[in-house]
């Protein structure tokens, strides 16, 4: 937790001025038992109605000088630890912006969303509470111990040892039931797993008739997170009670030894009513303590979380690199040798890779699942770096490019057809921010998007859901392309795009991108024969390696696993036709 | 719903626990009147120390006795009231997730497919956590709360009626800043709440799609509307923050004011002799804590109408109707033949948007019928309707001759085999998997059904083989894998049909055929329906149904259609349009 009070920085004032202010107002609430004290010991005792008026008053005073110091502390507070939680989510959002595909992957999106949100909210109330309280209440409760001690030395013995003793209740029942609230959390997310999948596979799990199984999966679940739930309740229900007694114990010993203590001349009555007072507040002070253990025990796990994010460096990187200028004569894009794995893979994903493609050529690639064709892709825009090897564009390695210059001129278009909550118009602004309507609409018609998107309400002003919703799978497919092409990008990845399109349509779009897109160069990746068919040339991925390259012809007759392909889909005869 | 009923509707979950709940109000009642007992005590005892020489320590003995009498006692109250309402409390909330939880498994399919699964499972879970600390832990302690007002109020008029006046008198300014800091803090929270949620949104669907942000060097952009955002919620999240912790401050002044009131009047009343010092000393110890239960009742009338809110999203769940159920002695089928007949049947998801209309169609057992045609031209509306996920608005289906309204809806679908284009596993083992449709299935039969599906290889080569644990998002079993999963559970159970979403898809290319011949294999005798893409599955169809905009347009096998010149040849033909050629 220590290292992100660096983000608490810029609220130095306040956290020194939040605290002082509300160790003043203590001050105060300590001193008004001895007010009182001397209310009844002078007041009353020597029948004395002005002294009586004249503590009122104090009194007051004092109530109203306290009341603006914790006001005062409360808006530093709110100031400080809403600026602490604002300041730390946006660097924590730019530190994931920073992050690579491997660490994205590894990480996991849901678990960075949730660090983002509750992690940094959790944070935040543990900096409130640090302002507000975490000086005040042991404050307090020395403070009393201290006031017990300045009325009467012999009498605070009870108070050390009262104190004492609720400390360790604390201590021991707080101990064993902490670690149970992580375990809660887990049962909790596994009940909410559960109702996740079955929402998921609804339509499968009523295919098998398995609704009354997976009741019971759900109602276990529940039932284990209630019977865990109850038996940490059971533990914590203790607390009060246990505190309660020791707190009253302490009041008994300190009503008979301040009687034999008055009874001797040394203290008064006034005085031990400010001792139960003191004792009172004790008790209050460390039951806060105890809730303040809570907070910051979960705070510090938040804490280590997003520490956890913070300390990951981004695989890949442009620090330090300078705008490049195009090799003259250089192949657009080169794999020189490229081997890759992913990490903690030990089989490389990519082995020994060697291609050089051409300005303005169209090259299909095509292979197996896990043959490697999306990771050979993403090597180009620098998703990843590659273990061995180099990939070139434009003859300079991809690594010796600022991110915008090399991303800038590719266009992606990602195996999940991903739109964002918006309009159509801000969605093909994507990657080209000043695309005006004509771009636009020439990308959409490329894309064969042109048609249903006219027929839109609103046409580019139509909204889209979070998601893209609301577009069906070809439609959102079909609108990811058009977002790609938008920037006229000088390469063109196509991962496996148009798996969600019907033939006919697929056909259609693939005429059109030969059409349309002269002069750039274009990479398309798909599991089916017929769409890199017409590519100029095709790449035959096999477990990693460059099984062949060549024309669709050329390797139907050079190269087996690709003869293998197109005859597992199409007919003899239609391979054979080119 | 109005709040009350929602509260009524509420209770009746915690009627199975009722003797819980009266159980937890009479130790309520007798720990709160024991706790307020404890300070007449503890003033009576002093009352006999006077001063030196005038100590009676026989009295104190005998009430310090009482004393640690009604202590031990109230705290053991307190405790069993806590343990009371835990278990309601726990027990209500695992009722009112498996209820909610029994009617997703029983609502119709356009419910769920209608909802964001997101908001259904934050009901499920977050929801319903809300209604337990709001309405029912808050139900205890508005229950304390209003005893201990009313135990203080008698025990202090029953000592002395004018000084307990003086503190009804400064009541209300303890409810008027209760209820004026709970108002403030209520119209902030809410804006916080939304902005968080705006923000919230922003970041799922931006850092959920990481990867297409860098591919368009989107990052700028969005770190500036997430700034946006951001200093928006700070600037709400500081008023928010402020005005609540306003509350604490504020009810500790004024219950310095009850403190300080007490203590003036009091003493003033005991120099007049009205009251002894012990007394007073009573009062002071009641002032101290008087405001106490006003701060935690105004908190519980927010959490309550939070959990208000909550309860009604999670009762408008429960209000949903089920599934309609199978008609009164509906058949149980055994195995069917597999022959199926739909006959003029029409459906549309949205009465304004007619799809299915006046569809006709014949499969004799055994027969492969291809369903192809333009993306949401209604294929796999075709699905829904055969497994009877969603029910025909007019015609009728027929399997064996029977209607499959008089069919038991379990045992229709279990007579499909369906692989979907969206893989669904569980988040259990491997062998789990294979063997959801077949649960007592051997694991020599689910290795077999996994080697037909060529995915023994491949599990074989797993560290932990048939017991690998399947995570919710692959976790390392890659898409295609997760499909000959599918494939293997549909080949344990071998049902008289199929129904394949373009299961194949993704499937590795090489593999593809010898899964088509398995495929191939299990077809055999079993009438299969396939919404298809591939042109070798659709060539060695029976019947190829094309549809366009929810109709068949045409109906045939693969040559009759291709010389018919119509939709289909245009479909097929377009295949190899000139572009293909070099």
């Amino acid at each position: 937790m220590r290292r992100l009070a660096r983000y608490l920085k810029g609220f130095r004032k306040q956290v020194i001025l939040g605290p002082a202010f509300k160790m003043t107002e203590a001050v105060f609430e300590l001193i008004v038992p001895l007010v009182m004290a001397s209310m009844i010991d002078k007041g009353i005792k020597l029948n004395d109605p002005a002294h009586v008026w004249r503590m009122g008053g104090l009194m007051v005073l004092l109530g109203v000088v306290g009341l603006g110091c914790s006001l005062t502390c409360q808006f530093f507070a709110s100031r400080a630890s809403q600026g602490f939680g604002t300041v730390v989510r946006g660097e924590l959002f730019r530190k994931i912006g920073t992050l690579s595909h491997a660490e994205i992957d590894r990480i996991g999106t849901p678990s960075m969303i949730t660090r983002l949100n509750n992690d940094v909210n959790q944070l935040q109330l543990a900096v409130a509470m640090l302002i507000r309280l975490v000086f005040r209440a042991p404050f307090l409760a020395i403070g009393a111990t201290v006031m017990a001690m300045a009325l009467d030395l012999q009498m605070s013995v009870i108070f050390l040892a009262a104190a004492v003793l609720i400390a360790l209740v604390l201590y021991l029942v707080m101990s064993r039931s902490v670690p149970f609230y992580g375990k809660i959390q887990r049962m909790l997310d596994r009940v909410s797993l559960i109702t996740r999948e079955n929402l998921s596979g609804a339509r499968v799990i009523r295919a098998f008739s398995r609704q009354k199984a997976e009741m019971r999966r759900f109602e276990d679940a529940s039932e284990e997170l209630r019977q865990t739930s109850i038996r940490v309740a059971k533990l914590s229900a203790l607390l009060n009670p246990a505190t309660t007694i020791l707190a009253n114990a302490a009041i008994v010993a300190i009503v008979w030894f301040g009687g034999l203590r008055v009874d001797a001349g040394t203290l008064t009555q006034g005085e031990v009513i400010a001792l139960w007072n003191y004792m009172t507040q004790i008790l209050l002070a460390l039951i806060v303590v105890a809730n303040l253990v809570v907070i910051f025990t979960k705070a510090s796990a938040s804490a280590a979380r997003v520490n956890e994010i913070f300390d990951t460096a981004p695989s890949v990187t442009d620090e330090g690199n300078t705008e490049r200028a195009p090799v003259p004569g250089a192949p657009k894009i080169e794999f020189r040798d490229v081997s890759f794995s992913y990490s903690g893979g030990d089989e490389p994903a990519l082995c020994h890779v060697n291609l050089a493609v051409a300005p303005g050529e169209t090259i299909g690639v095509i292979g197996g699942t896990g043959s490697g064709k999306s990771t050979l892709v993403s090597l180009i825009p620098r998703f990843y770096d590659p273990q061995q090897g180099a990939v070139l564009v434009d003859g300079v390695d991809v690594r010796d490019y600022p991110f915008a210059q090399l991303r800038g001129q590719i266009g992606v278009v990602p195996q999940q057809a991903v739109l964002f909550s918006g309009t159509v118009r801000q969605n093909m602004q994507w990657g080209c921010e000043g695309a005006d309507d004509g771009q636009i609409e020439r990308a959409l018609a490329v894309a064969q998007a042109k048609e249903f998107v006219d027929r839109l309400p609103g046409g580019l002003d139509a909204p889209v859901a979070q998601g893209g919703k609301n577009f069906s799978g070809g439609q959102k497919q079909r609108l990811t392309i058009a977002r790609a092409l938008v920037g006229s990008p000088q390469i063109l990845i196509l991962d496996d795009s148009a798996s969600a399109l019907d033939f006919a349509t697929d056909a259609a779009l693939r005429r059109a991108l030969r059409r349309d897109t002269r002069g750039m160069t274009v990479l398309m990746v798909s599991q089916r024969a017929n769409t890199v068919k017409a590519a100029d040339r095709i790449v035959v991925l096999d477990d990693g390696a460059v099984a062949g390259v060549g024309t669709h012809r050329e390797l139907m007759e050079s190269c087996p696993v690709y003869r293998e392909i197109c005859l597992s889909q199409l007919s003899s005869e239609e391979a054979n036709r080119s | 719903m109005k709040q009350q009923s929602v509260f009524r509707r509420l209770m009746r979950f915690t009627r199975p626990y009722r003797g819980y709940l009266a159980a937890a109000l009479a130790c309520a009642l007798a720990s709160v009147s024991l706790s307020l007992y404890a300070p007449v005590l503890i003033g009576d005892a002093i009352d006999f120390i006077v001063g030196p020489g005038a100590v009676d320590f026989r009295a104190i003995l005998r009430i310090l006795a009482l004393l640690g009498g009604v202590v031990l006692a109230g705290a053991l109250f307190q405790w069993l009231m806590t343990l009371c309402t835990n278990v309601i409390s726990y027990s209500t909330v695992k009722d009112l997730r498996t209820a909610v939880f029994q009617k997703l498994e029983a609502a119709p399919l356009s419910y769920l497919d209608r909802n964001a699964h997101g908001d259904l499972i934050s009901r499920v879970v977050n929801d319903i956590d809300q209604i337990s600390d709001g309405l029912i832990q808050g139900f205890s302690q508005l229950f304390t709360g209003v005893v201990t007002i009313l135990g203080t109020l008698g025990f202090m008029l029953a000592i002395n009626v004018q000084i307990a006046l003086i503190v009804v008198l400064i009541t209300p300014l303890s409810l008027f800043v209760a209820s004026f800091i709970a108002k403030h803090t209520f119209d902030e929270f809410r804006k916080q709440s939304m902005i968080r949620g705006e923000l919230g949104g922003f970041i799922e669907e931006l850092i959920g799609n990481q990867k297409v942000v860098k591919a368009f060097g989107y990052e700028a952009r969005a770190q500036e509307r997430f700034d946006e955002i951001n200093a928006r919620l700070y600037r709400t999240g500081v008023n928010a923050q402020f005005y609540s912790s306003t509350t604490n401050p504020s009810t500790r002044f004024v219950n310095g004011l009850v403190y300080a009131a007490v203590g003036l009047f009091g003493s003033l009343a005991a120099i007049s002799g009205h009251i002894s010092v012990g007394q007073l000393s009573t009062f002071l110890n009641y002032a101290n804590q008087y405001t106490k239960p006003f701060n935690e009742i105004s908190g519980v009338v927010t959490e309550l109408q939070t959990a208000a809110a909550s309860a009604r999203r999670v009762f408008a769940v429960l209000d949903e109707p089920a599934e309609s159920p199978d008609a009164p002695g509906a058949l149980a089928l055994d195995r069917c033949e597999g022959a199926v007949r739909l006959e003029d049947v029409s459906f549309s998801y949205n009465p304004d948007r007619k799809l299915i209309e006046h569809l006709s169609l014949k499969a004799r057992p055994g027969e492969r019928i291809a369903i192809v045609g333009p993306t949401g031209c209604g294929k796999t509306t075709i699905i829904n309707l055969l497994m009877r996920f969603y029910d025909i608005d007019s015609g009728a289906i027929y399997v064996d001759g029977t209607e499959t309204r008089a069919i038991a809806r379990d045992s229709l679908r279990a007579q499909y085999g369906m692989v979907l284009q969206e893989t669904w596993l569980f988040s259990g083992t491997i062998r789990e998997n294979i063997a959801y449709g077949k649960p007592d299935a051997t694991l020599d039969e689910v290795v077999a059904a996994a080697k037909s599906a060529h995915a023994h290889s491949f599990i074989k080569r797993l560290p932990q083989g048939y017991d690998t644990p399947v995570g919710e998002e692959g976790g390392g079993i890659s898409q295609g894998q997760r499909q000959l999963l599918c494939i293997a559970r549909i080949m344990l159970t071998r049902p008289p049909m199929l129904i394949l979403d373009e299961a194949t898809s993704s499937i590795d290319t090489r593999t593809e055929l010898r899964i088509q011949k398995a495929f191939d294999a299990m077809m055999e005798g079993r009438t299969s329906f396939v919404v298809a893409h591939r042109l070798s599955t659709i060539r060695e169809a029976d019947c190829i149904l094309v549809m366009r905009d929810g109709h068949i347009v045409e109906q045939g096998a693969h040559a009759e259609l291709l010389a018919l010149g119509g939709f289909y040849a245009e479909l097929y033909n377009s295949q190899f349009a000139p572009s293909e050629e070099p």
